[in-house]
């Protein structure tokens, strides 16, 4: 047994229990310190991640955790994910009446889950690194407990969660009884045999759906506008980062290490569910005028980018996921902490609020600009190199498989589409009619940290790609493609 | 340090700097506007006149400089200048200039539109002096966003929101169907480099398969030909630059939108010649649709910045027929037209900038007699409107009638004719808003028409005009310089096309030998 791989989720669930602890003694006006001592806690973690290596691979739990460079890759980027996530509760938590020092145990422990989920090397793992997120979220998405649109985004998170956890559990009782073992490694020998059994193929279907849940893809993603408007909006950044990317983490190790013969089989299903998760969530979002709404479809659309490097089932495809995740989160992390900042009193988040932020609060109109400019993919900005990388790997499976052309040019006209209504929220910032009395708008030191960090590394990861390309490349290594 | 990363990043420093200082230091924000413009055009001049392809880098590229970018897909920060661009470059920062000097006319929000302005000038010039085909999309959607937001928020009319989003989305799916061309070059010359100088190497060596050449011109034809307005998918532009603010349509039409044509024959036809053959004849018919149609459709035009949008529509067919004829001579031409129409572009809407500026509309009926209040001003319109009907003199009768020579060599007669007859429709439009606006009674109705008041004003009006003249009675100072690089071009086209033949002729004599074979068993 080795413990000393996990020792990152043990530390964050430390941290998520001390949090918890002092919680009780704490008084009520002092429970934002809280916020800032766990961000605190979990940037020192994501140092000491610095001196690990998942070079080579290290087992642990009976082979069910795994900690590779693809598993530190992602444990670094939900930890950072949450450092900022932090930061937005501390800047929303004065709407929760009660239970700030909860919601940010809450958001350790989620985290907790996500680290794990990098690590599942065995469907056990996967399965109960996947409930630990999905249940906390149960309770972050109706965390404004008297309000009504809160509330219904938590019951519909947790129908649909609780259906697709269903999905999830038959999916892997199938598998493991065509197979006799939920071990990913045992299971790539086993599989590559059995590649037209149907009942490990219905199996991995169901897996699969239960995943597509996680990540909001096609046909699974009708809970995420619903949920994204309802939730407290530092939920909902969680949700849209941190969520999906384990979701994705735990797709391409299952599809690329655990079946790689079988996945061969799917390319046509993995091309349309990508091309219809775009479609779908880019045509949503034109009409919509809840800001918050439109991230959710926007956020749909994304997955459906991120399964196009599914889809390429290559190397590169893979790089390139890695890297769009994290231009996605600085993006997204951005818009969000703005959406708090500028809509702190009105009562619905609608575009409309932001009509003349660049003479009310220049810097956030250039941030969100920023944002919503790198979420449209142009350069020089990170969703551009991202955007980039993923067209490359589908258009080299193209010319060997000429239906990828087809894939290309759905997200073509998906990109074209979603430029409208990215540059209506830059319309609005810059030249919309103003349709109330301005607010002040008040910026706390930690929230204009954050928004630094995320416009510097917004640019950063435009213009000087290399370091992260490097890293993701050497992630990318132990998929073994 | 290359002369040229000078060029390119003292715009970017300007832009930095302006959005430094506070808003209400207008006058501190122009200087630095002007300084970051007027030293990338001196350094322009320099490169220019230095300009002698005697002494030439790798590839045939002068004041090279290459940075690797990203290694894991051999993308490297270059630049480089031969016969093809440094005209084209010289163009842009003089272009450049004159945009800042006109933007003296933004009253509102002064920062933000010099900050947006200068965003976009190191973007055009990053185009035209990238020899890494990533960086050359990159620079020129660079400058996208900064086009949408100078429209949105500085534009003019009632359609400005639809022209903004017309424009960009227009732009957006032209770049982006030239992107996908662009990586399909990529992944299937097996080089696995963007380096425009390896690529080349590589491709003359092992050309791609003549089929997904004629995919991949496919996708740069259509893709490149939307962003220079290509007949059927011109609209964008007399809309967009008719609501788009003075400054930024000279930039855009003037320079940005060169950036397909200069795509087309940097990369396109050099890289996969028997593609461009196989869509030829597509080209030459949608030309004609630019020349003809878009012609006419200026002719029906009652306000100038319409016509004038329509008009250099127009011109862009004589560059696509120049690109279609495919030999020396006609390449040759669509350069010199390419770098003439952005004098003339820029001249012609910073002119109606002018007018605008001081009756707030552009509709020609509003207008007359002007040249009697305006004698200046009035005749620097003449002179823009004879250069654009094609007048000895000026650089664009230099470059059409080499691209109609150039056509002539290697097109159907009956295209090089309607080209030619095209010539007329050009003049009528031309001479009719000299007549309307110019001459005749002048109108009463409103505060006369004031000229230029000083030489300031006058300044980037006459620049461009001397340029003009310049390039138009000496052509021999662009043309010499074209044609060595334009030979290479072509010298590629002509190894890549008979590779095809001598390819056919091969598989020939094989299938007859087998069949003797055969017969012999």
């Amino acid at each position: 047994m080795n413990i000393a791989a996990s020792i990152l989720e043990i530390a964050v669930i430390g941290l998520g229990i001390a949090v918890m602890l002092a919680d009780l003694w704490l008084p009520r006006e002092k429970k934002i310190w809280l916020g800032y001592a766990a961000a605190a806690g979990l940037a020192l973690i994501l140092f000491g991640s610095f001196s690990m290596s998942g070079n080579p691979a290290t087992l642990a739990f009976g082979d069910m955790y795994i900690l590779d460079a693809f598993a530190l890759f992602f444990k670094r980027f939900f930890l950072i994910a949450a450092i900022l996530v932090m930061i937005v509760s501390i800047e929303y938590s004065p709407k929760f009446q009660t239970g700030k020092g909860e919601y940010f145990t809450l958001v350790l422990f989620a985290l907790a889950g996500m680290m794990f989920s990098a690590s599942a090397n065995h469907f056990a793992l996967l399965f109960v690194s996947m409930e630990l997120m999905t249940i906390t979220f149960y309770v972050l998405t109706s965390f404004l407990r008297n309000q009504l649109l809160s509330l219904e985004a938590g019951i519909k998170y947790l129908i649909l969660g609780a259906l697709s956890s269903g999905f999830l559990v038959y999916g892997i009782a199938l598998v493991y009884g065509t197979t006799s073992t939920m071990d990913f490694a045992t299971l790539r020998e086993k599989s590559a045999l059995m590649t037209d059994n149907p009942l490990l193929l219905v199996g991995l279907l169901m897996i699969i759906g239960g995943l597509g849940f996680k990540i909001a893809a096609f046909p699974f993603q009708f809970w995420a506008p619903d949920v994204y408007q309802g939730s407290p909006s530092s939920t909902t950044a969680f949700l849209a980062v941190g969520s999906k990317a384990a979701g994705f983490a735990l797709l391409m190790r299952l599809l690329f290490v655990a079946v790689p013969e079988i996945t061969l089989q799917w390319e046509k299903l993995l091309m349309v569910i990508a091309g219809i998760t775009i479609l779908y969530g880019n045509l949503c979002a034109l009409p919509q005028r809840n800001l918050k709404r439109l991230l959710g479809y926007s956020s749909i659309a994304n997955a459906g980018y991120l399964m196009m490097g599914i889809a390429a089932m290559s190397a590169s495809g893979s790089t390139a996921i890695l890297y769009y995740l994290y231009s996605y989160m600085f993006t997204v992390i951005a818009a969000f902490l703005i959406i708090i900042l500028v809509m702190k009193h009105t009562g619905a988040e609608d575009i409309v609020h932001l009509a003349k932020l660049h003479e009310r609060a220049p810097g956030l109109a250039g941030v969100m600009t920023l944002s919503m400019v790198s979420l449209a993919g142009i350069p020089p900005l990170a969703g551009f190199f991202g955007k980039f990388l993923l067209f490359e790997a589908v258009i080299e499976q193209a010319t060997v498989q000429s239906s990828y052309y087809l894939l290309a040019a759905v997200a073509i006209v998906g990109v074209v589409i979603s430029l409208y209504y990215y540059f209506g929220v830059i319309r609005t910032i810059y030249w919309g009619k103003q349709q109330m009395i301005p607010e002040d708008i008040q910026i706390s030191p930690a929230s204009k940290a954050a928004l630094w960090v995320c416009s510097v590394v917004i640019i950063y990861l435009g213009i000087m790609p290399e370091r992260l390309m490097q890293a993701a490349t050497a992630a990318v290594e132990s998929l073994k493609f | 340090m290359s002369i040229l990363t000078f060029i390119l990043f003292l715009p970017l420093l300007g832009a930095g700097l302006v959005a430094l200082l506070p808003k209400t230091a207008k006058g501190l924000i122009r200087a630095v506007a002007l300084a970051s413009t007027a030293l990338p055009l001196l350094c322009a001049i320099l490169a220019f006149l230095s300009f002698n392809g005697a002494e030439a880098g790798p590839g045939g590229y002068k004041f090279y400089q290459k940075v690797a970018w990203v290694t894991a897909l051999d993308i490297n920060y270059q630049v480089g200048a031969d016969g093809i661009n440094i005209g084209l470059i010289l163009m842009g920062s003089i272009v450049s200039f004159a945009a800042v000097c006109v933007a003296r006319s933004i009253q509102d929000r002064t920062k933000e539109f010099h900050f947006l302005m200068l965003i976009m000038i190191a973007g055009i010039m990053g185009t035209f002096m990238s020899i890494d085909i990533f960086f050359f999309y990159f620079f020129h959607e660079l400058a996208l966003v900064p086009t949408f937001i100078m429209i949105g928020v500085w534009g003019r009319g009632k359609n400005k929101d639809y022209a903004t989003y017309k424009m960009t989305l227009y732009l957006t799916l032209g770049a982006l169907v030239a992107l996908v061309g662009l990586v399909l070059l990529y992944v299937q010359s097996g080089a696995k480099t963007f380096d425009l100088i390896a690529l080349q190497e590589q491709l003359r060596d092992n050309p791609i398969s003549s089929d997904a050449q004629t995919t991949i011109f496919g996708f740069l034809l259509f893709g490149f030909g939307i962003l220079v307005s290509l007949w059927p998918f011109h609209t964008w532009a007399p809309v967009g630059y008719d609501a788009a603010p003075t400054a930024t349509a000279m930039l855009h039409a003037g320079v940005l939108k060169k950036f397909g044509i200069y795509g087309l024959i940097r990369i396109a036809l050099p890289l996969v010649p028997q593609g461009a053959q196989a869509w030829l004849e597509v080209l030459a018919w949608l030309c004609m649709g630019n020349i003809l149609y878009c012609g006419w459709v200026a002719m029906r035009q009652k306000n100038l910045n319409k016509l004038i949008g329509n008009s250099s529509v127009a011109h862009m067919g004589f560059v696509f027929l120049g690109i279609a004829s495919m030999n020396l001579i006609g390449i040759s031409g669509a350069v010199l037209v390419m770098i003439a129409h952005g004098f003339l572009a820029a001249l012609s809407f910073g002119l109606s900038g002018y007018l605008y500026d001081q009756k707030k509309t552009l509709d020609m009926d509003q207008y007359g007699g002007a040249l009697r209040q305006m004698p200046f001003m009035g005749t620097l319109l003449v002179m823009a409107m004879m250069a654009g009907c094609g007048l000895p003199g000026f650089a664009n009768f230099a470059g059409e009638i080499t691209v109609l020579f150039g056509a002539w060599k290697s097109l159907p007669w009956f295209v090089t004719g309607t080209a030619w007859g095209a010539l007329i429709i050009g003049a009528i439009y031309a001479l009719r808003a000299v007549r309307k606006m110019l001459h005749g009674p002048v109108a009463n109705d409103t505060p006369p028409l004031q000229d230029a008041a000083n030489y300031w004003i006058k300044l980037p009006y006459v620049l461009l005009v001397a340029s003009l003249l310049l390039f138009g009675i000496f052509p021999s100072l662009l043309t010499d310089k074209i044609r060595t690089s334009v030979a290479k071009v072509v010298k590629s086209i002509e190894a890549g096309t008979q590779d095809q033949e001598t390819n056919l002729a091969e598989e020939s004599v094989k299938t007859e030998l087998d069949i003797q074979l055969a017969g012999q068993d």
